[in-house]
C-alpha cells in the first residue's frame, strides 16, 4: 500500500477517489483496487478505521484495543486488504470540496492534523465514492453547555482512541441503540453509570415486524447488551429524557424527566440524580456536505435527518459520484461494510465497462443483504426520531449555538419578531450558527426552533426542508485557497501523481 | 371597507427593498401588506455584504440616488437599533501602479464634481488608514461617505419599526395579479386567498423579472452570481471598506464572463469579508473554486497578513442584473397600479431607502424626491421591445 504520490508516473487521473476511510470506505477501496483500478483513499484522520473502528495509536501501546469492538474482526480483514492493495491511502487529508474538473473530479483537501498544513492537495479521479460518515446530533437543554457534559459517540471515541473516562458517576442519555453500548464501555472502563435515559420506548421498534424478523443479529446483539446492562446493575429509563444539567463550574447532578410520545416532559415526574459527567447522544446524523455540495440530491429520513439519494448500486443523483455508509442513512458499520464494498463493484462496472460484475451473484448477494439491513436501519431511526416535543426542554436562557452563544429566548424572538423561518434566516440575524463550528452542532436544533410548526414544539415533527449548504467542508487558509491550480493546469506539483498511464 | 386582507399597497419580496418601500409607505400613514415565499431577507439580502457605496459609482441618476440613500441611511441609523450595525466607515481605493492611480484621480474628479467627498491619499500615507496594507502601493482615494450596515438586520428592523401598518406574509408565495376588466391591477393571489391593494409593487429583487411575468409584464432581470468569503473573527485587521481601482471597471462591465477584484472589510462581529466576484451563469450555487483562489490570492495582496487566516465559510448571491446597470424603480404604464422596486445588482443594499422613498411618494402622489430626468432613466418599460 503505498502511502505517498509516485514522482514517476504520466497520468494524471485516478480511477476511483475515496472519501473517508472508515467501513464503507476501507470496503470499497479495497474492492474497487482488486477488480484492477487505480484507486486513492484520502483521510482526516492519521490512522484507518473512522469513528467506528477507532483504535488508540500505537504510540499508546494498548494491548487489546479489540476489546472495545465486537466486529474488530472484520475491520482486521479490510485492514489487512488495504495493506495488500495498490490503493494510495493518504492519511491526515481533509476535502474541503470536490468539484467538477472537465471530464475528471477534483477533491481538495488540506493537510495536517487539523487541516493547518501548508500544503493544498487535489486529488483527481474518473469517480469518486464518498464514504464520510456521521456526526452526532445535539439537541441542548439547559446546562448542556457545562464542562462534563460530553457526546455519548464522543465518550465512547474517548475510550476507544485515549482509554480516558469522562467522570466517575456518568449518565447516560438521549436516544439511540448506541446508549446501552456507550454505558456497557463505560462501565467495563470503571465508571459507575446510574442510569441510561432513553427518551424512546423500545415499543417503536414493533412498529415494524418484518425488518426485525429479517435482521435475527440485531435482536441478539440489544438482548446481549440487555444482559451486560443488568450484570453491570445499570437501570434503563425509557420514556425519559435529562431536562436538564445541574453544577456551578461542572456538571453535579441531572434532572430525568417521564416524557410523552412526542418527548414533552410530563409534569411532577422529575427526579434528580447524582453524577459528574452525562454523556448524551441523539443519534447520528449522515455528514453529507461534501455531496450536496456538488448537487447530489438529499431524501429525509425517518428521524428528520437528510442522507443521500442513491440507486441499487449506490450510485448518487450525480452520474460519477457514489456514496456508501451512513451518507445514505446512519445504518451501522456491518451495512456501512456491505455497501462500501457493492460501490466499489459498481465503480469498476462502469470504469471498465463490464456491467457483467454488477449482475453477478457476489453482487445480487451484497444487494440483498444491504436491502435488509437498510430495512432494519430504517426502523431504528423510525423508533429514536426525536419527538417535537424536545423544545420544550428549552428555558429561553438556555444557549443553543455555543460558538456565539445565541439563547433559545433570542432565536424565538427572531422567528416572532422580525420575519425568520428557518435555519438561514435565524442566522443572519442573531449569528447562530455562524461560529467556528459552522451550525454543525446547532444547526439541528436551530432549524426546528425556526420552523414555523416548531415553535413551542406544537404540531407536526419540526424538521428542516433541505440541508444546510456548507460550501467549505474544513475551514481552509486564504494562502492555500490561493494556492490552487488556475484552469487546465494539470501539471501543478500540488497534484498527486498516480503511477499507470491514463486511461 | 378595509378587511383584513386588504390595504393600501401590497409589496412583494421582504428583502431590504421591500422592507424600505414599507417603512417609507407607513412613515406616510399607508396599509401595508408585504408577501414573500421565504423568510425576510431570505434571497439576495441575506447574501450580501451590506455596503453603503457612493466611491463606485459613475456620476449619474445611479449616484444621485446613492447620495440620496447615503443621507437617508445616516438617519435610519438614530431611528433603528443598534443592532443593523450601522458603520460609517468610510472606502478606501487603491491602486497598485501609476496608471491606474492616474485613471482613479480623473474618476475622483469626476465624482467630486457630483457631490461625491474623495480625499487622495499619496502611496506612503496609506498605511495611515489602513496599517496592514500591502507596502509598495501606488496611492489611493478616501471615500468618507462609504459606510456599511448588516444587511438582514437592517431589512427587519425597516419593517419593525414601521409598526403595526405594515402586515408580514411570509411563507406565502404570489401565484397571480388580480386586474380590473381596465388592466388595472387590484391585488395579488396566493396559495392561502385573494388580497387586495390598489398598488403592488414588485420588490422581488432578483426573482423580480418573474414576478413582472406573473403581472403580465416583461422585465429582464438576470441573475449576476457573486461569491463572498467569511474569515474566522478576527481583531479589527480592516478598518475601512478597501477594494482595488479595477473593481468599479468590473462592476460596470456587461460581459457574463467571470470578473473578480478583490473587496475587503471587516465586521463588527470579528469576521473578515472578501469579495467580489460577477459572472452571469443562472442561478448555480456550486462552488467555484477558480473564484475562491482569484479571490484568496486578490485579497491576500492587498492584506498580506490575511495569508494565514483561515477562511470558515463561503457563499454565493444573485444579484438583480438589468442590462443598463440601472434599477427598476417606478410606476408600469402597461399595468396601472403595478410599481417596480428591483434591479438594483449589486447596490441594493445602498439605494433600498431612496428607492423605497421614491416608492412610497408615488404611492401617495406626492412628487418623488428625485428629478424627473432621473425617474425617467429609472423607468421600468425601458427594456420594451428590446429582445
Amino acid at each position: 500500500m503505498p502511502d505517498s504520490p509516485s514522482e514517476e508516473g504520466h497520468a494524471t487521473s485516478y480511477d476511483l477517489a475515496v472519501i473517508g476511510a472508515g467501513a464503507a470506505g476501507l470496503a470499497g477501496a479495497v474492492a474497487a483496487d482488486r477488480l484492477g483500478l487505480r484507486v486513492a483513499l484520502l483521510d482526516s484522520s492519521g490512522e484507518v478505521g473512522g469513528q467506528f473502528y477507532r483504535h488508540p495509536a500505537p504510540a499508546l501501546g494498548a494491548v487489546r484495543p479489540e476489546a472495545l469492538h465486537h466486529d474488530w474482526k472484520a475491520f482486521a480483514g479490510l485492514r489487512r486488504g488495504l495493506a495488500d492493495s495498490g490503493v494510495l491511502h493518504l492519511a491526515g487529508h481533509h476535502v474541503w470540496t470536490v468539484a467538477q474538473d472537465g471530464e475528471l473530479w477534483a477533491a481538495h483537501a488540506v493537510t495536517g492534523a487539523d487541516g493547518d498544513g501548508e500544503r493544498p492537495v487535489c486529488v483527481r479521479a474518473r469517480t469518486v465514492l464518498f464514504a464520510t460518515g456521521a456526526s452526532e446530533r445535539h439537541l441542548p437543554f439547559p446546562g448542556w453547555t457545562l464542562p462534563g457534559v460530553v457526546g455519548a459517540g464522543g465518550a465512547q471515541a474517548m475510550l476507544k482512541s485515549g482509554l480516558a473516562l469522562p467522570g466517575r458517576r456518568i449518565v447516560v442519555a438521549g436516544s439511540g441503540p448506541l446508549l446501552p453500548a456507550v454505558a456497557v464501555s463505560l462501565a467495563a472502563a470503571g465508571a459507575r453509570v446510574p442510569a441510561v435515559v432513553e427518551a424512546s420506548g423500545y415499543l417503536g421498534y414493533a412498529r415494524s415486524p418484518a425488518a426485525l424478523a429479517a435482521n435475527p443479529r440485531k435482536l441478539a446483539e440489544a438482548a446481549a447488551y440487555g444482559t451486560a446492562l443488568l450484570r453491570h446493575r445499570i437501570p434503563l429509563r425509557t420514556r425519559s429524557a435529562v431536562t436538564e444539567v445541574h453544577g456551578r463550574d461542572r456538571v453535579e447532578g441531572v434532572t430525568v424527566c417521564r416524557v410523552d410520545r412526542d418527548w414533552r416532559p410530563l409534569p411532577h415526574t422529575a427526579d434528580r440524580i447524582a453524577c459528574d459527567a452525562l454523556a448524551v447522544g441523539h443519534g447520528l446524523v449522515p455528514q453529507i456536505e461534501l455531496a450536496t455540495g456538488i448537487g447530489c440530491a438529499t431524501r429525509r429520513t425517518r428521524d428528520g435527518a437528510h442522507a443521500l439519494v442513491l440507486d441499487a448500486f449506490q450510485e448518487t443523483s450525480v452520474r460519477g459520484l457514489w456514496a456508501a455508509g451512513e451518507t445514505g442513512g446512519v445504518g451501522g458499520a456491518p451495512l456501512a461494510r456491505v455497501e462500501g464494498e457493492l460501490a466499489g463493484i459498481a465503480v469498476a462496472a462502469r470504469v471498465r465497462g463490464r456491467e457483467a460484475l454488477v449482475r453477478g451473484s457476489h453482487a445480487r448477494a451484497l444487494r440483498r443483504r444491504r436491502d435488509r439491513m437498510r430495512a432494519f436501519a430504517t426502523a431504528m431511526a423510525r423508533a429514536h426520531a426525536p419527538g417535537p416535543g424536545w423544545t420544550a426542554w428549552l428555558d429561553d436562557a438556555t444557549d443553543v449555538c455555543r460558538c456565539e452563544e445565541v439563547t433559545a429566548g433570542t432565536v424565538r424572538e427572531a422567528v416572532r419578531d422580525y420575519g425568520a423561518r428557518d435555519a438561514r434566516s435565524v442566522k443572519l440575524l442573531t449569528r447562530a450558527g455562524m461560529g467556528w463550528c459552522q451550525g454543525r452542532i446547532c444547526g439541528a436544533a436551530v432549524a426546528c426552533l425556526a420552523s414555523p410548526t416548531g415553535q413551542e414544539g406544537g404540531g407536526q415533527p419540526a424538521l428542516p426542508p433541505s440541508p444546510e449548504r456548507r460550501p467549505l467542508a474544513v475551514p481552509v487558509t486564504l494562502a492555500a485557497l490561493a494556492a490552487l491550480p488556475p484552469p487546465n493546469d494539470r501539471s501543478h506539483p500540488s497534484g498527486h501523481t498516480p503511477q499507470k498511464g491514463p486511461s | 371597507m378595509p378587511t383584513r386582507s386588504s390595504s393600501d399597497l401590497i409589496v412583494v419580496g421582504a428583502g431590504v427593498v421591500g422592507a424600505a418601500c414599507a417603512h417609507y409607505a407607513a412613515r406616510r400613514g399607508l396599509d401595508i401588506t408585504v408577501v414573500d415565499r421565504g423568510p425576510v431577507a431570505g434571497g439576495t439580502t441575506g447574501a450580501g455584504e451590506g455596503n453603503l457605496l457612493v466611491s463606485d459609482k459613475e456620476p449619474g441618476p445611479e449616484l444621485r440616488l446613492a447620495l440620496l440613500s447615503g443621507r437617508l441611511w445616516r438617519e435610519l441609523s438614530d431611528v433603528l437599533p443598534a443592532r443593523v450595525e450601522y458603520e460609517a466607515k468610510g472606502g478606501l481605493v487603491v491602486a497598485s501602479g501609476e496608471t491606474g492611480l492616474t485613471a482613479l484621480r480623473a474618476f475622483a474628479h469626476r465624482q467630486a464634481r457630483a457631490g461625491v467627498t474623495a480625499e487622495e491619499v499619496a502611496g506612503e500615507r496609506l498605511h495611515d488608514l489602513e496599517p496592514h496594507l500591502a507596502p509598495g502601493l501606488a496611492g489611493g482615494y478616501h471615500y468618507p461617505q462609504d459606510a456599511q450596515v448588516q444587511p438582514a438586520l437592517a431589512a427587519a428592523h425597516l419593517l419593525r419599526a414601521a409598526g403595526t401598518r405594515v402586515r408580514l406574509r411570509l411563507g406565502e408565495e404570489v401565484v397571480g395579479v388580480l386586474t380590473r376588466t381596465d388592466g388595472t391591477v387590484r391585488g395579488v393571489r396566493t396559495p392561502a386567498g385573494e388580497l387586495h391593494a390598489p398598488h403592488v409593487v414588485n420588490a422581488a429583487g432578483t426573482w423580480g423579472g418573474a414576478f413582472a411575468r406573473v403581472a403580465g409584464v416583461a422585465l429582464p432581470v438576470q441573475p449576476r452570481r457573486g461569491f463572498v468569503l467569511v474569515t474566522e473573527p478576527l481583531p479589527r485587521v480592516v478598518r475601512r471598506k478597501v477594494y482595488a481601482a479595477d473593481y468599479v471597471a468590473d462592476v460596470a462591465s456587461g460581459s457574463a464572463a467571470l470578473q473578480t477584484s478583490p473587496v475587503v472589510e471587516g465586521t463588527p462581529a470579528g469576521p473578515v469579508l472578501i469579495g467580489a466576484s460577477r459572472e452571469r451563469v443562472g442561478f448555480d450555487r456550486t462552488l467555484s473554486t477558480e473564484v475562491l483562489r482569484r479571490l484568496a490570492q486578490g485579497a491576500a495582496r492587498l492584506f498580506p497578513v490575511l495569508a494565514r487566516v483561515r477562511v470558515l465559510r463561503t457563499y454565493a448571491g444573485f444579484r438583480p442584473y438589468l442590462p443598463d446597470h440601472l434599477p427598476a424603480v417606478g410606476a408600469d404604464p402597461r399595468a396601472p397600479g403595478l410599481l417596480h422596486a428591483c434591479g438594483h445588482e449589486g447596490a441594493g443594499i445602498g439605494l433600498a431607502p431612496a428607492t423605497g422613498a421614491v416608492i412610497a411618494a408615488l404611492v401617495a402622489g406626492d412628487e418623488p424626491p428625485l428629478d424627473a430626468a432621473d425617474m425617467h432613466a429609472f423607468r421600468p418599460e425601458r427594456f420594451h421591445g428590446t429582445p
